[in-house]
């Protein structure tokens, strides 16, 4: 594909190419890869020779046990529990409520649909942290239920349906699949419900995919409402109860290091199987608001 | 698929108009019914998270609420008291000045690395996985990792700089370098996405445009001026109003780097924290700090969606 420079120019100017290319790929590798690589093998080094005024770039000694230290003594088991089923309950409830809202108000049109859809759209203008303390004292004493939802995993699953980008991605890819088809499948005697599960889920695989993998990736990286909702220890997602034992015990950096590096896997993991859809959908985003 | 079978079907067919009066709005009806029984969970879920608690925050900054009695009404007590409350001005000074800095150095930098990395025609899948790496890591992990990094005694930072023989600095720790050194964080932890985003917008700008530029023998940097920045240019605006949106609500790299309580680098999300929940458990004075911050990215965000919305149209 033709961009700024031709490929003739490149092929004039070879030398100057691979040096630019050698300096950003050492560029790149200390700014994003170091740190990264420094976090995984810090955590391996024993307490003392992090402590050593010159830091070694690998470790005399590997003491991976500080990985199942972090696991065991510091609980990270129990906090890594609570954030995937946390990030999954969210997922399902995102799927579920806000594909139902998208399809009803794209295919079923019901009256006041525009209003409610203009009403969803409008929260995009609001942002989470003006809504903060309300929202707070929402989950504290819910309207109409009088119900508490601190440190329950319902104080983050039910906000994060209300979300309007969501809302407003699905109903899109919904408007554009032809009413032909949801017809045909009523004339063969298709009900709503079958229409949806048989016909329309299945033809938006991809915005469905990249739906559940912003739910995950917002639910496990979050930090400011699960550590206003979660009070209690036991119930904390691993980013507030890594912040609350850094900042309130003397936890050895190493078994910190490993705290850090478990809490990464699986937003690393989930990147590099799912970069395609990511990529995609941060584009999308940026556009479509 | 079940075919309609003409031969099988025994009953005479309705008349076809008194079908399709009744039928229609028997169909209308149904369909609306269906369509507030799908929608219910997820209306219910906007209403007491998103629609609800905008009006609560309202009311909530004209009352006191302090958790332990029923608020009651105060007039325009909250907002005298936080206008009075120099802590209010530093925060609001501080969040700008961190603003300004991340755009100074998170708004150009992700645009020439974007335009750099899309020139280059090799390790295109590494550079991409590597700016974006950060992105991906929690934002505790994030602040926690470069918090060793900024160790004054022997953090990693330091020992470089003494090694080459720089002076070093005390990063968070002193004044004048403390909300420098969250901005720095924040840009590391964030560049990627917007480096993304411009590089697919860079994939978006047709090649006959440069190649009719060449022709006319334009050189690089004209070409650059006058073709990629002009194309560019939607995507500049809006990445900037998501910029500031963001940047404006600050809050994790302060709270755990610096503490609630640090007059030089307290930012308005952290004094919002601070009022509602420490000491005093002052939620209608957090509500009123709350809606000043609203004024003021509601006016960003209403740009930046009318910005998006016709570029649609």
């Amino acid at each position: 594909m033709r961009t700024l420079i031709s490929e003739t120019e490149i092929r004039r100017h070879r030398a100057l190419y691979f040096a630019v290319l050698g300096g950003v790929t050492i560029l790149f590798t200390l700014a994003f890869v170091f740190p990264i690589y420094w976090m995984v093998t810090g955590a391996l080094k024993s307490p003392v020779e992090l402590a050593q005024p010159i830091p070694t770039f690998i470790p005399e000694s590997f003491h991976p046990s500080a990985y199942a230290d972090a696991w065991n003594r510091m609980e990270i088991a129990r906090y890594f529990g609570n954030t995937v089923f946390y990030a999954f309950g969210g997922w399902l409830f995102v799927l579920v409520l806000d594909v139902a809202v998208a399809y009803a108000l794209s295919k079923l049109r019901p009256v006041l649909g525009n209003v409610i859809l203009g009403g969803m759209l409008a929260s995009l203008m609001l942002p989470a942290s003006a809504l903060l303390i309300p929202a707070y004292l929402t989950v504290t004493d819910v309207p109409l239920l009088g119900v508490n939802l601190l440190n329950t995993p319902w104080a983050l699953w039910l906000p994060a349906v209300a979300n309007a980008f969501n809302i407003y991605v699905l109903k899109r890819f919904f408007d554009q699949i032809p009413n032909d088809l949801l017809d045909a499948a009523a004339i063969d005697g298709a009900g709503r419900l079958r229409v949806l599960w048989s016909v329309v889920l299945p033809l938006s695989r991809p915005v469905l995919g990249v739906v559940s993998i912003f739910a995950i990736i917002g639910i496990w990286k979050d930090f400011l409402w699960p550590l206003l909702v979660l009070p209690a220890p036991a119930a904390q997602t691993l980013s507030v109860a890594l912040s609350r034992l850094s900042l309130t015990s003397q936890v050895p950096l190493n078994m910190m290091l490993a705290g850090l590096v478990i809490a990464s896997i699986p937003m690393v993991v989930i990147f590099l199987i799912f970069q395609r859809s990511i990529i995609g959908g941060l584009s999308a985003g940026a556009m479509k608001g | 698929m079940a075919v309609l079978s003409a031969p099988a079907r025994t009953e005479t067919p309705p008349d076809p108009r008194k079908r399709s009066r009744s039928g229609r709005l028997r169909r209308a009806i149904g369909d609306n019914l269906l369509a507030y029984a799908f929608m219910a969970g997820g209306l219910a879920c906007f209403a007491l998270f998103s629609w609800y608690p905008l009006v609560r925050g309202i009311v909530l900054s004209f009352q006191q609420d302090n958790f332990v009695t029923d608020p009651y009404w105060v007039g325009t007590e909250n907002y005298t008291a936080l206008f009075e409350d120099p802590l209010f001005w530093t925060a609001w000074k501080n969040t700008l000045v961190f603003t300004g800095f991340a755009l100074v150095f998170g708004y150009l930098v992700p645009l020439f690395l974007a335009i750099l990395l899309n020139e280059l025609r090799h390790l295109k899948g590494f550079f991409r996985v590597a700016v974006y790496l950060p992105v991906m890591l929690p934002p505790i992990v994030v602040v926690l990792l470069w918090r060793y990094f900024y160790d004054p005694g022997n953090g990693l930072f330091n020992t470089v700089l003494d090694a080459v023989g720089l002076p070093t600095s005390q990063w968070t720790q002193s004044p004048s370098t403390a909300l420098f050194s969250l901005v720095l964080v924040s840009t590391w932890a964030n560049l990627g996405g917007a480096t993304l985003m411009y590089l697919a917008g860079l994939q978006g700008i047709p090649g006959e445009l440069y190649e009719a530029a060449e022709l006319d023998g334009a050189s690089l940097w004209q070409r650059l001026r006058h073709v990629t920045i002009p194309q560019l240019r939607f995507l500049m605006l809006v990445l900037l109003l998501l910029q500031v949106i963001a940047t404006m609500q600050v809050f994790i790299e302060p709270y755990q780097l610096t503490g609630t309580t640090n007059p030089d680098t307290i930012t308005v999300m952290v004094l919002i924290y601070r009022y509602a929940f420490t000491v005093n458990n002052d939620f209608g004075l957090a509500a009123a700090m709350s809606v000043t911050l609203f004024v003021v990215l509601a006016a960003f965000s209403a740009v930046y969606l009318r910005l998006t919305r016709s570029q649609e149209s």
